[in-house]
């Protein structure tokens, strides 16, 4: 019979140590695979400022483009004043909402904390660093921003059915007129927006403003059927986020590659 | 399925410790709980174990099966590789007391630090209303059987020890369970943030993937949790609002 | 007392499920110190694994119903042998109860405008069953928990106790080991409330977690107290019984009320073709009937899957014998058909049944959705506990209280689903409130000293024997085979003269268990001190077997096997000689009030 003692814990494991027997690295390394990919893709598209329209398509990572010079500008050319020294792309204006709205999403925020930080590197395997402060204070408490950045893209989205919109009305480059028609181009348009519908309007913090804010969401009909709405959208909220991110990218793409002349749109209608 | 089977079992107590290989025989549907206690009665009997029902509804027999977090009477023998021998290890979030037993006792003691249900007054008849929808929101959190499963994978928990300032998932969903109850007339918003640390939080959702009732942890309880926490105390908007409608806690 | 770590309470709670839990919470709320020790971890208590709901007579779902249609169903149920009583106050108090529980932060299912949904279950004649989905134990427990902890309750948990202490003829404490360290501790208390539960650990295929080792009954009955009905043991028709590491895992009888249909290998509703007299009026004698009431219909009379379930588990078993039995000895149990009736078949039986759907999934690899369960009678419940009065709970022995299953009478013969959790909360109330009376007039009373050394002594025998003598596993598994062949479902007087032999065999190899290791933590000791417990409970119920030469309830004997009015008349009692042999004894049943009987009548 032995004396009584404290009860002690097991150690904790170091960086990468866990009993796992599965391969538990290749999530996190396909995460990161694929967020440094489209990272590095989309920072170079939206510095180019060049190659981002194509007939009747613009190029969801410039849409709306506020100042800029292709037709699809809101409000005229970038101002004369604008300092030399700073790089103007129209894309740097309207990027960081979706950027920011991806950065701070519940399910990014997850997975890139898991795949870039390793905190943890995966479920019950060893951490790196003992330190720790979470999301409860500065810098990542403004991960809570994530609401604002919400409705932004909201519009940013409306703005992109526009876009669709306008991919539907095509001009003869020769006789000037405008006619009804759908390209490959516009296929690939309304596709992303869909996914990107499907990804924003499954959103935590819409859920939460739709109707998880209250106890008795059934008090209200109509708050009741978008709280379920939204709810199932959630459900898949990271299935969304990962095929809406490839569709926005391809899309950039499919303009950037047309208009460079290396692919060639094909008219359906 | 192999006749028998190796399981490699973590044997020790305060003074120390380590793996011990036992070889069994095993049979169709077992379980490695079955494996365990067969252990027991034929090879070790003072092996410790914690378990009571099993079949999945009392939460007791906590493990870490090939480092996985599991319930051994949930784990059935022919979801694993018996080729190589099967480690069974206490859940290591929490002190050992022996064997495969770990002392829980800190999980009751946070639960006490969060408010209880407080009714709101009855009808006129003495009785509640509620809508089934309703219900259905905080049932789903109440399916949860206490096995601090959810507790032990937590890194914040497991890897930080982050006891003083972090009440777990398991408390999350209690308090969603409470928050969300039509029927409470309670507020434990500030408190979440304040004092179970909702903030620590960083949505990895390793809590939801083990999770034997299968409770939507992270999304359905954590996440509104933390919208709940902005409303009151970060977002400047609701703020604005709730001072306008002269109420409520800004 | 020196040398022991000694705790000190007005009321000491033995058991933390249903009951315990509900006694702790009454006796605190009355200003009693209440020490409530468990044997496992708090909130795991063998009250989690019912499934189908609290029975009471909200008339909810159904305006006909209330306490006297439930007073005269929990009377029929137990085939008149109940203590009328506490079927009286079970009946009038369980609505109260139930909406205390929703005070408390329970999250029932709802009906359509709102209030707490009730379904329907064997022997009830209307829906009564308040629940949620098939998790209704759990839901229970959970809630009395959140509360108890914020009362001042001192819980000690996993600790066992195996002796009370007496001084005078009255209980004044136990004395007991923690599980985790081993050390022993001596309680002191002015009343002792027992809610142990059950002995279902006694057979081999049970439901029961291991805690079910009889030890309230042992405990009451060590210490003096008198045991009844013993003979009432409980066997669920519908266990499983594939794969074998899984056998006896209660399936509930939800299933069955949501229209989950018996069948036998060759595809026969075979419960239909034995429809006892005295139900047959309330009892469907068509499918389509059968499956209206599973429906709601308030015209239609309930299947006959749904009749007690003494009844249903002989049922099964004449078809296993008659050789009309699954490949692994029980029968089916399909739900899946209802989709040809459901067009939403799959998500409904999900829904309602998410448990089952998840058990069988889990554990036997079966889409219960899609194709029937295997089922077969489990060892459930026990009828028979410590005799009590009706009114305050309390034992023969002063200040010694019981609750829940450990303690005899509301179910009869025979216990109807969902009784069992109304009794825990009526009972442990009730429990708690007089046990909390009793202490507020007294002193805590002497522990003796020289029965505590004895007990930590003969505790402590099985490590000085060693790994040298027997392990207690092996005579554990060899009385749970006994009593499960020669006592169970179907039992005849030369099969339980064996039993007894063999529990006589029995107990002199108990004695000589030994177990090696040391004190923390060490499941084979606890085994070997919990033998005792399940020794005592089943000589209880094979002499209380032998005793009653008649068929009845819970309790099935073919070599008498109709029922003898004559039989009716009285409870078996049990109660320990001073040499330590059981005596046994015919208690008549008092005249019940006129007023009950007209109940009875009313409603035959």
């Amino acid at each position: 019979m032995s004396a009584t003692t404290a009860p002690v814990r097991l150690p904790v494991r170091r960086f990468g140590e866990t009993a796992r027997s599965d391969r538990w690295w290749i999530q996190p390394l396909v995460v990161v695979l694929a967020l440094t990919t489209f990272l590095v893709y989309s920072g170079w598209a939206a510095l180019q400022g060049d190659h981002y329209t194509f007939g009747p398509y613009l190029s969801p990572f410039y849409s709306p483009e506020l100042l800029g010079t292709s037709p699809h500008n809101w409000f005229g050319p970038p101002p004369a004043s604008w300092p030399s020294w700073l790089p103007f792309s129209p894309a740097l204006l309207i990027l960081p909402i979706p950027a920011l709205f991806r950065l701070t999403c519940y399910y990014y925020r997850g997975a890139y904390y898991k795949a870039f930080w390793a905190d943890p590197p995966s479920c019950a395997v060893g951490e790196p660093r003992s330190r720790y402060r979470g999301e409860n204070s500065f810098p990542l408490v403004l991960q809570n921003i994530h609401r604002y950045v919400l409705f932004l893209s909201l519009a940013v989205l409306a703005v992109l059915f526009l876009d669709v919109w306008h991919a539907l009305w095509f001009t003869d480059p020769v006789t000037g007129a405008v006619s009804f028609g759908v390209g490959v181009g516009t296929i690939v348009l309304a596709a992303n927006c869909v996914l990107l519908s499907g990804y924003l309007l499954g959103c935590h913090s819409l859920r939460h403003v739709v109707g998880g804010c209250v106890d008795q969401v059934s008090r209200a009909p109509l708050g009741h059927r978008a709280y379920a709405c939204v709810s199932c959208l959630n459900r898949r909220h990271m299935l969304w986020a990962w095929c809406s991110l490839f569709t926005v990218g391809f899309s950039d793409l499919y303009v950037r590659m047309c208009s460079m002349g290396v692919w060639q749109d094909f008219r359906i209608l | 399925m192999a006749e028998s089977a190796t399981f490699r079992i973590w044997r020790g107590d305060t003074a120390g410790g380590g793996f011990q290989d036992y070889t069994t025989s095993v049979s169709e549907g077992m379980v490695v709980l079955d494996a365990v206690h067969q252990i027991q009665a034929q090879q070790a009997g003072d092996l410790a174990v914690r378990w009571n029902c099993k079949a999945g509804k009392c939460g007791s027999c906590s493990a870490e099966v090939n480092g996985n977090p599991r319930l051994m009477c949930m784990t059935r023998l022919n979801q694993l590789d018996l080729s190589a021998p099967v480690t069974v290890e206490p859940m290591r979030a929490f002190p050992l007391v022996r064997d495969l037993v770990t002392d829980v006792s800190w999980n009751y003691r946070a639960k006490q630090g969060i408010r209880p249900f407080r009714a709101r007054p009855a009808g006129a008849d003495g009785t509640w209303r509620m809508a089934q929808v309703d219900a259905e929101r905080v049932q789903e959190f109440r399916k949860c059987i206490e096995c601090f499963l959810c507790q032990d994978v937590c890194h914040v928990l497991r890897d930080h020890r982050m006891f003083d300032d972090f009440a777990g998932p398991r408390h999350m969903v209690y308090a969603a369970a409470l928050e969300m109850n039509p029927l409470d007339a309670d507020d434990r918003v500030r408190d979440l943030r304040a004092r179970h640390g909702i903030g620590y939080c960083n949505i990895t959702k390793c809590c939801t993937k083990v999770c034997p009732e299968g409770i939507t942890i992270t999304d359905n309880a954590i996440i509104p949790l933390k919208e709940r926490v902005v409303d009151r105390l970060y977002d400047p908007v609701t703020r604005l609002l709730r001072l306008l409608r002269g109420g409520g806690d800004v | 007392m020196p040398g022991y770590d000694t705790s000190e309470h007005d009321v000491l709670v033995i058991g933390a499920g249903g009951a315990g839990l509900r006694a702790a919470i009454e006796a605190s709320a009355r200003g009693a110190r209440v020490g409530l020790v468990c044997k496992s971890l708090l909130g795991k208590a063998h009250t989690v694994m019912a499934e189908g709901g609290i029975a009471a007579a909200l008339a909810n779902v159904d305006d006909r119903d209330n306490w006297q249609v439930h007073f005269a169903d929990t009377m029929r149920g137990g085939q008149y042998v109940n203590n009328w009583r506490m079927a009286e106050l079970h009946a009038k108090e369980a609505p109260d109860r139930v909406r205390e529980l929703e005070r408390w932060g329970a999250v029932f299912d709802r009906t359509d405008d709102g209030r707490i949904l009730q379904r329907n279950f064997g022997g009830h004649r209307y829906p009564r069953l308040a629940h949620v989905g098939d998790r209704t134990g759990l839901e229970m427990i959970r809630t009395l928990q959140d509360h108890g902890i914020h009362q001042g309750i001192d819980v000690h948990m996993e600790c066992t106790i195996v002796r009370l202490l007496k001084d005078g003829g009255r209980v004044t404490g136990a004395f007991g080991y923690e599980r985790e360290r081993g050390r022993f501790r001596v309680f002191r208390a002015k009343a002792i409330v027992l809610a142990t539960g059950g002995i279902g650990r006694a057979f081999r295929i049970t439901s029961n977690s291991w805690e079910y080792t009889g030890d309230g009954h042992t405990l009451a009955y060590d210490a003096g107290a008198e045991l009844m009905d013993m003979e009432f043991v409980q066997f669920h028709p519908t266990g499983m019984v594939w794969p074998p590491s899984v056998r006896g895992i209660l399936v509930t009888e939800g299933v069955r009320g949501e229209g989950g249909v018996l069948l036998n290998s060759e595809g026969r509703r075979f419960m239909f073709d034995d429809i006892p007299e005295n139900y047959r009026s309330q009892t469907a004698d068509n499918a389509e009937e059968g499956w209206r009431y599973t429906q709601g219909d308030r015209s239609a009379r309930r299947p006959p899957e749904l009749l007690t379930r003494d009844h249903v588990s002989r049922c099964i078993m004449r078809e296993v014998r008659a050789g009309r039995g699954s490949p692994h000895g029980g029968v089916y149990l399909d739900i899946s058909w209802i989709k040809s009736r459901l067009p939403s078949g799959a998500e409904h039986i999900r829904k309602k049944l998410p448990s089952m759907y998840h058990q069988f999934k889990q554990l036997a690899d079966l889409d219960i959705t899609d194709a029937p369960m295997e089922v077969g009678p489990t060892t459930h419940y026990v009828m028979g506990g410590v005799r009590v009065d009706g009114d305050t709970q309390m034992s023969s022995v002063p200040g010694l209280f019981a609750a829940g299953e450990c303690a005899a009478g509301i179910n009869g013969a025979n216990r109807l689903g969902g009784n069992s959790l109304s009794d825990l909360l009526v009972f442990g109330k009730r429990a708690g409130e007089h046990a909390a009376d009793y202490a507020a007039g007294r002193q805590l009373g002497e522990v003796p000293a020289p029965e505590v050394e004895e007990s930590a002594r003969r505790a402590l025998e099985p490590f000085e024997r060693g790994t040298g003598g027997e392990g207690p596993y092996q005579v554990q598994y060899a009385l749970q085979d006994a009593m499960q062949d020669l006592v169970g479902i179907v039992r005849n007087e030369p099969e339980m003269r064996r039993a007894l032999d063999v529990l006589a065999d029995l107990r002199a190899r108990a004695a000589q268990v030994g177990v090696g290791g040391h004190r923390e933590y060490n499941p084979a000791w606890h085994a070997a001190l919990d033998l005792h417990n399940l020794l005592t409970v089943s000589e209880a119920v094979t002499r209380s077997a032998i005793e009653r030469q008649e068929s009845r309830g819970g309790h099935f004997r073919d070599d008498f096997p109709e029922k003898d009015p004559a039989c009716a008349t009285f409870n078996l009692v049990v109660r320990r000689n001073d040499d330590g042999s059981m005596q046994m004894s015919r208690v008549p049943i008092p005249r019940m009030p006129d007023e009950l009987r007209r109940v009875i009548e009313d409603m035959k």
